[in-house]
């Protein structure tokens, strides 16, 4: 593995930069074509509903109104995972939850298309609603679906459990025996939602003759290709998707909610058709994360060690079958060496939005839970925080509770850290409290194709496949240079659409910069090797007896002539000469990633007389492998310290007794804003990762997994109070007073 | 041969075996004689599962070698956000 590094660890400066503070940068509502229509969505009212019948007719005479269409424009979809999306996009016989879409206009103008929305008569006939997990998981609850349960579960519970997961080792009960203080604790969070400042948005055409074109804001274009061409029955190849820049994702950009309705809108108006949600549909119709109800039972020795774990996860993911608890149960104790481990979890379907993936999905909720007790076992049997941890701490050789055996990882080296920090020591004022909380995620590899061209001028060009959502054309382009040895402004990295580059997954996972990076790399290689094929021919010697140092072909040896180095602009200025132009490029699926731990420790201050929790101080540490652009990778561990501390102290979705959102709004929906923060001191670990060359891991998830439990302890600890569910907002924590 | 371990709540498909050694030299060919062996846990298979390999995890990847000292840990397909 390459430890010597030119170009890894520097902070050039980003290459979206200009583009993003000038306001040049192209998001998915500011693609414009002469001609387009406007399009918007009619949502349900009521949280589960027959929909008897439509009348579209005084819609489609209201002068200005091309095209309306409902579920029944949509015809049924083989796959039964792209059917859930399709209903989901557009709901067919029934509406599942509040702000489902039952119908949708394309006009002139927007104001025509909301006008128009008016006139479509809809009759409904309302059907009982479930949503919350545990009433919609009791025998008895409304059914969303039927014949989806998970296979080989009981009459114990309802229709609606569409997934059961269990990982673990050992004998718990064993293990609780051996303990000297256990405890056994329940915990609920709320469904957050990824809160990303731009809403969904597409400019779509799609012609008669099944060509089409869409503009989209998306963490993964291939993806929304796919899934839209299945939906409208094109072919994938005749579907050209490019991805805008992208205003946020956090994982709720990894599916659709919007391209396949502006699709069937403009197939059926023959015109081209933007759509844009509103803030308010982005919150009752586009996938929050879900919500969790848990038990957690952790014993321990006098000494602090753990000597069983067992975990019960119940979380709810709305209206469609879904399976990510698995991610929960997997993460809950990934951190520990446990010889007694058990971890279940149980996907359930309630009257929400289908979820959608949000940063790490499932663990934050799981490890909050099990790092809570971990503090109070602590707490009881006054043991240092970090030490217990330390004592307990997966390491390399470490069986995991979900199965594989890790190989190096950072977990003792980021607790290491977090001890010898001067934050560990600082005193503390009154009303304040101090949290620790450990975190985890696998992070992954997946599909990728990278194409490289060297350019006569000696520049280079890539083009990959995977939406830039936390700087990978910086990161892209430095592994680049680094592996061509060149500077990095010689290098542009763009992301092409899904008809100039290979297939490549969806941006999730923490899995760009450590998969793109390998296709990088090879895709390097494959010029280099060229390259000096180019040399050899001018130098008239064999291509093995030249090699690649520092950016230029040189002899391998005094034998294979004598000759000086030809650098990597020599050789591309003469390529029309010696064989036409040159490039690179890779196509596979890495695997390897290295998992990724953190630790987060914070400051909280509560207000006895409010309830209201500030931050005063936070300091992350993680395990990144290698960090390739050390600024980007601050910022991943900032933001998911924030959006775990949202999640933590105001975040959350509000249902009413009749299943209706009651917070679709950014006013009384409280995501934390700058000045309700310090700043998040981010310190990065190297651990190198043995399955990428230059060591990488993802590191854009972890962050979000501690700040749960840290917040939650430090709260604990500042008012003598421990809290149980999240989140710990001003009243709940007045009542816990 | 290596050895299999089928992990958590997947072992509902294999009568409660959680290890089993099979002769296999790439992880297709291990699927499809587990997939053989049991074949309840022929639908997961199909839908996708994750495999670590001596530690390393792996998503559907059909010829990644195996030798005869791995453990191979089946799991449900993890995926990511």
């Amino acid at each position: 593995m390459k430890q010597d590094f030119k170009i890894l660890g520097t902070r050039p400066i980003r290459p979206d930069g200009l583009d993003k503070v000038t306001g040049k940068a192209m998001f998915g509502s500011d693609k414009s074509v002469t001609g387009m229509l406007h399009a918007r969505i009619l949502r349900s009212p009521h949280a589960h509903a027959e929909i008897v019948s439509i009348d579209t007719s005084k819609a489609e005479a209201l002068a200005g109104v091309k095209a309306v269409i409902t579920g029944d424009d949509f015809a049924d979809v083989e796959n039964r995972w792209a059917r859930y999306t399709m209903q989901n996009c557009m709901a067919q016989g029934r509406a599942l939850y509040d702000g489902h879409a039952v119908a949708a206009v394309a006009a002139i103008s927007k104001t025509v298309a909301a006008e128009a929305l008016k006139l479509i008569e809809v009759e409904y006939k309302i059907l009982p609603h479930v949503t919350d997990v545990d009433e919609a998981m009791a025998p008895g609850a409304p059914v969303l679906h039927e014949g989806v349960k998970a296979r080989k579960l009981g009459d114990d519970v309802s229709g609606n459990t569409v997934g059961y997961y269990s990982f673990g080792h050992g004998d718990i009960e064993a293990g609780f025996a051996n303990a000297e203080l256990v405890i056994d604790r329940t915990f609920k969070t709320a469904a957050v939602h990824q809160g990303y400042i731009e809403p969904h948005g597409c400019l779509a055409d799609l012609g008669g003759d099944g060509r089409g074109e869409l503009w989209c804001s998306t963490q993964g274009h291939y993806m929304v290709r796919e899934v839209c061409s299945e939906i409208l029955g094109i072919d994938s190849s005749q579907l050209r998707v490019t991805a805008s820049e992208i205003g946020g994702g956090f994982g709720g950009k990894t599916t659709v909610f919007i391209e396949p309705v502006a699709l069937k809108l403009s197939q059926k108006a023959g015109k081209p058709v933007k759509l844009v949600m509103s803030r308010e549909e982005v919150f009752r119709a586009s996938g929050p994360t879900m919500s969790a109800s848990m038990d957690i039972k952790i014993g321990m020795t006098k000494a602090g060690k753990i000597t069983g774990a067992h975990a019960k996860l119940r979380y709810q993911g709305g209206a469609f079958p879904y399976q990510m608890v698995m991610m929960g149960a997997m993460s809950a104790f990934a951190a520990y060496d446990l010889e007694h481990v058990q971890a279940e979890g149980w996907d359930v379907m309630t009257n929400r939005p289908k979820m959608i993936s949000y940063r790490a999905p499932g663990a934050p909720m799981a490890v909050y839970a099990v790092e809570s007790v971990m503090d109070e076992l602590c707490q009881k049997l006054e043991l240092d925080p970090i030490d217990t941890r330390l004592m307990n701490a997966a390491r390399e050789g470490t069986k995991s509770s979900y199965g594989p055996t890790f190989k190096a990882i950072g977990l003792v080296e980021a607790l290491e850290a977090a001890k010898a920090h001067p934050h560990y020591s600082a005193p503390l004022a009154p009303n304040t409290g101090r949290g620790v909380s450990c975190g985890f995620w696998f992070n992954f590899g997946g599909q990728v194709s990278v194409s490289m061209a060297i350019n006569a001028d000696g520049t280079v060009n890539l083009i990959e496949g995977n939406p830039d959502i936390g700087g990978s054309r910086a990161s892209i382009s430095m592994m680049a240079a680094e592996a061509l040895g060149i500077e990095y402004d010689r290098i542009r990295t763009i992301v092409g659409d899904t008809a100039s580059v290979g297939f490549s997954d969806v941006t999730d996972g923490s899995r760009v910069t450590f998969a793109v990076g390998i296709a990088t790399i090879n895709a390097a290689n494959a010029a280099i090797k060229e390259m000096c094929k180019r040399a050899a021919k001018i130098w008239e010697i064999d291509a093995e007896a030249v090699e690649w140092v520092d950016g230029a072909a040189q002899p391998s040896g005094h034998n294979a002539g004598n000759f000086p180095p030809m650098s990597l602009a020599e050789i591309a200025a003469t390529s029309g000469k010696t064989g036409g132009p040159i490039a690179g490029h890779h196509e596979g699926a890495p695997d390897k990633a290295g998992v990724s731990f953190g630790v987060h420790m914070v400051d909280v201050e509560v207000d006895p007389e409010t309830g209201f929790t500030s931050i005063k101080r936070y300091t992350a540490f993680q395990d990144v492998g290698k960090a390739i652009h050390p600024a980007y990778v601050e910022g991943q561990i900032q933001g998911g310290a924030v959006q775990g501390i949202g999640w933590a102290l105001n975040e959350e979705y509000i249902y009413g007794e009749d299943g209706l959102l009651q917070n679709p709004g950014f006013l009384d929906y409280r995501i934390p804003v700058a000045s309700d923060l310090p700043m998040i001191d981010a310190v990065i670990i190297e651990v190198p990762n043995p399955g990428h060359p230059y060591g990488v891991r993802g590191c854009g998830e972890t962050a979000i997994v501690p700040p749960l439990a840290a917040v939650s302890n430090g709260v604990a600890q500042a008012i003598g109070v421990r809290m149980f569910e999240l989140p710990m907002s001003p009243p709940k924590i007045l009542k816990a007073l | 041969m290596a050895r299999v371990v089928i992990f958590g709540s997947l072992r509902a498909f294999t009568n409660g075996e959680g290890e089993m050694e099979i002769d296999a030299q790439t992880t297709r060919e291990l699927l499809r004689k587990l997939a053989t062996l049991h074949p309840a846990l022929a639908e997961t298979i199909e839908a996708g599962v994750s495999l670590a390999i001596d530690g390393e995890v792996f998503k559907e990847a059909w010829f990644t070698p195996i030798s005869a000292e791995s453990e191979v840990v089946v799991m449900p397909l993890m995926v990511g956000g």
